[in-house]
């Protein structure tokens, strides 16, 4: 057992109704980086948190060091040696980065002695951090420093981390994975959540690959292809997105000096924003999260209203305009948020198609809705992205996240948008669906419609747009067509580096 | 009018047992909502207090047995709201308002005997050298323990919030249940403990409404004092120390106004008796308007752990 710090051995799990994990077997070497993968739903979720004491397994056993380890709450799971690093941060905004740190710590040291661990800590790893400032304040890379610190000063043996990359640049990610190489070195062993390959295949040892809760396979990434690891992960080969021939038309868009102030405490202003956006045309923006993308959507959407003269939609200027009449007009929009935001979580997907396509599909009759059409158009939505559901009876939140997420989206596109924005379109969907998704996109556009991606996915910004631009503290960068760019520039480009003599040359 | 019939000394000496009651009741539905749970039950805790604090002061001649029955009865009746809202996940607004029209019911029932009657009182403190000094001796460093216990508990709230590890899960909680439940703190269990304190202290105000203000029992008698602490806690942006001055400050004025009415001062009584409320607004959002307030974010929303 020398060879093997964690195993796992028949771990079994279900929920009514579903069977998360069913019978995952697999180790962890000392001082190795093991990448866990697999589709939303996959079972990656409830396997750590099984070993991070959250779930316990109803089958099964799990051995840390040679020695039974069943850990009942994730205290002795870190008493243990292990930890572990969020997707959705779990950290408290109106605190300050040492009271976070020490919230996650057993027996935390005087504050003042902690400040100066965390700041040796950050050090010598290479990830810059004051202790004393407020989380809301930091973005969301400076926010998983705060984590993997909480986690380091414990001296973890194993350190499990949920989709770390998911929310950082791409310079953000050279500085974490030297951080975990750096730690490997060390002797920690790291299990690594993530539906990246490529970076899995750059920064992983070994790899398991679940699907449907069950394990697929246990390989070397490095030997294997991309192509090969995603469709084991989806047990089926699926399309790339291709692009159709399309022509560049009118500008559709116009954003001019969108200027707006911060929404709440711990939201962005928009600052001095212009783009436009042809017919036939796909603009993609990216940047880290919390840089202005929900403000800018809002503010394109009608959600929050600017000077008039900020938004034109063609000839009209939409911008002090609500957004039931700039969806009359065709400009819809998607947002993030699917629950909640796009889609109300407890009525149905028959109620949610016609709380946005009411005006534009007809869907009422002096003022009473004609449910025989909503109940259709919600039908055409759901055969079209083949959106799995019971019916369109049920409620959105019954349905899986990349599920609703082709529902929210296909219902935009099915409209028959002359501009469509969408904030991250493929936001926890797995890769067959957001390659469906993106296809629907691309032949959006193809038919003649102006579209704005707002992802912080740089892979699928530059497999649909054609041009880049990234938000970085609410301003827009200049923008580049993509193919003259490289992931360098894109990665200055988000961290707020803005080349200045060509400041006008485009737009 | 005669402002000579005001005795400065007796004014500030009433001015503190006219804020004592709401000070308790605030700063435990501080400690509540620190935790992130929104309890509208105040007033309905503090009646129950008042009334079986002065059913145990009769019956045992002991007010000092009034006030621990009333805070366990305040903590009894605020463990109701913690069993619907934490294990039932009833909508923690409608439960408050419930055990607010549940305790005044209740209060009532339980009081019909004792109407009339007269509760022993909590003796002044005789505290060597300083009770003596002139002036001051006899409006800060005379009063009841509860007045001095009032103010211990304030600082000791402070404290627990601002130096230990125990106020620091408590915040937590309230910033982000789920953030603390994925570290693996028990949000209800701590939230629990959290509202029975809070419950306990309401408790104690209302005793002190009806064992030392007024020792007597009247139906209704806190007269809105839950609600007034509830608004303080929100316009004192959940922060011990302003608390406090929202309390004395309501206080200070409404046993001011009472004074300027029996001297007979040329205002229109009703602007007069408004006053306390006006006043402790707008003070409390100059203060509140400057600066952070920020409620804790996860104030009034239920905690269900998923998975």
């Amino acid at each position: 057992m020398g060879d093997t710090l964690l195993s796992l051995k028949g771990l079994t799990k279900a929920y009514p109704g579903v069977v998360a994990n069913d019978d995952v077997s697999f180790d962890i070497r000392p001082g190795e980086i093991h990448a866990l993968l697999g589709e939303n739903g996959a079972g990656k979720s409830t396997l750590v948190k099984m070993i991070y004491g959250l779930v316990k397994p109803d089958q099964g056993q799990m051995t840390l060091k040679g020695a039974p380890y069943t850990p009942a709450e994730p205290r002795a799971a870190r008493a243990a040696g292990v930890a572990m690093v969020f997707q959705h941060f779990s950290l408290f905004d109106a605190l300050t980065v040492a009271e976070n740190v020490a919230l996650g710590m057993e027996n935390p040291p005087k504050p003042r002695d902690l400040a100066r661990q965390i700041r040796d800590v950050s050090e010598a790893y290479g990830l810059p951090l004051e202790p004393g400032r407020v989380v809301g304040t930091l973005s969301a890379g400076e926010r998983q420093r705060v984590e993997i610190i909480r986690c380091l000063l414990q001296n973890p043996r194993l350190l499990i981390m949920d989709e770390p990359t998911s929310v950082l640049t791409p310079q953000e990610v050279d500085i974490l994975f030297q951080t975990l190489r750096q730690l490997r070195a060390e002797g920690t062993s790291i299990l690594y959540i993530s539906h990246k390959l490529e970076e899995i295949r750059a920064l992983c040892d070994t790899a398991t690959i679940l699907r449907l809760g069950k394990k697929v396979a246990t390989c070397t990434p490095a030997d294997t292809t991309a192509r090969e690891l995603a469709e084991m992960m989806v047990g089926a080969s699926f399309n790339t997105p291709e692009p159709k021939p399309r022509d560049k038309g009118a500008v559709l868009l116009q954003v001019e000096g969108l200027s707006l102030a911060a929404p709440g405490n711990f939201g962005t202003p928009l600052r001095d924003i212009s783009f436009q956006v042809h017919a036939g045309e796909i603009l993609g923006i990216g940047g880290v999260a919390g840089n202005g993308q929900d403000e800018l959507l809002a503010a394109l959407s009608g959600e929050r209203r600017s000077m008039a003269q900020s938004v034109w939609l063609a000839e009209t200027a939409v911008g002090a305009m609500g957004p039931v009449k700039r969806r009359a007009l065709g400009l819809l929009c998607a947002p993030e948020e699917r629950l909640g935001h796009a889609a109300a979580p407890d009525l149905s997907l028959t109620e949610n198609a016609f709380l946005t396509a009411a005006k534009r599909q007809d869907l009422t009759k002096r003022g009473l809705i004609r449910w025989g059409e909503a109940r259709n158009f919600a039908d055409k939505i759901i055969k079209a992205f083949d959106v799995r559901t019971p019916s369109a009876a049920t409620a959105a939140r019954a349905l899986s996240g990349g599920n609703l997420q082709k529902f929210v989206i296909g219902r935009e596109i099915l409209q028959r948008p002359r501009v469509l924005v969408v904030n991250q379109p493929t936001w926890g969907v797995d890769a067959a669906a957001a390659a469906a998704i993106r296809q629907a996109l691309l032949d959006l556009a193809a038919s003649g419609a102006a579209i704005v991606v707002i992802s912080q996915d740089l892979d699928e910004l530059m497999e649909v747009s054609d041009r880049f631009g990234a938000l970085n503290e609410g301003r827009l960068s200049v923008i580049h067509p993509v193919e003259t760019l490289t992931l360098d520039q894109i990665g200055l480009m988000m961290g707020g580096a803005h080349d200045m003599e060509v400041a006008h040359a485009h737009a | 009018m005669d402002l000579s019939s005001i005795n400065p000394v007796l004014l500030v000496a009433s001015i503190m047992i006219s804020a004592t009651p709401i000070l308790l009741a605030a700063i435990g539905e501080m400690v509540v909502e620190k935790s992130g749970v929104l309890n509208l039950g105040v007033e309905g805790m503090m009646i129950t207090g008042a009334v079986v604090g002065f059913a145990a002061a009769v019956g045992t001649s002991s007010p000092e047995v009034g006030f621990v029955a009333a805070a366990v009865a305040g903590a009894a009746l605020s463990l109701v709201f913690a069993l619907l809202t934490q294990v039932f996940l009833s909508n923690q607004v409608a439960t408050g308002l419930g055990l607010t029209l549940a305790g005044l019911g209740l209060s009532s029932l339980l009081g019909k005997p004792y109407e009339g009657m007269k509760s022993p009182t909590l003796p002044k403190l005789d505290i060597p050298v300083l009770s003596d000094l002139p002036v001051v001796g006899r409006m800060l460093f005379s009063h009841d323990m509860m007045v001095y216990l009032s103010m211990v508990l304030v600082l000791a709230v402070w404290a627990f919030l601002k130096f230990t590890r125990a106020g620091l899960i408590l915040k937590a909680v309230g910033e982000s249940h789920e953030s603390a439940h994925a570290l693996g703190y028990k949000v209800v269990r701590i939230r629990v403990a959290a509202i029975v304190f809070g419950g306990a202290c309401a408790g104690l105000g209302g005793a002190y409404i009806s064992l030392v203000r007024v020792p007597q029992w009247t139906e209704g008698m806190t007269a809105g004092a839950g609600w007034i602490a509830l608004a303080i806690v929100v316009f004192a942006s959940w922060r011990a120390g302003r608390v406090m001055i929202g309390a004395y400050l309501f206080g200070g004025v409404t046993v001011l106004q009472l004074n300027l009415q029996a001297a007979g001062a040329k205002v229109p009584v009703a602007l007069l008796s408004a006053s306390p409320y006006l006043v402790t607004i707008i003070v409390l959002v100059i203060i509140s308007a400057r600066g952070a307030h920020a409620a804790p974010a996860s104030l009034g929303r239920s905690f269900h752990a998923t998975r």
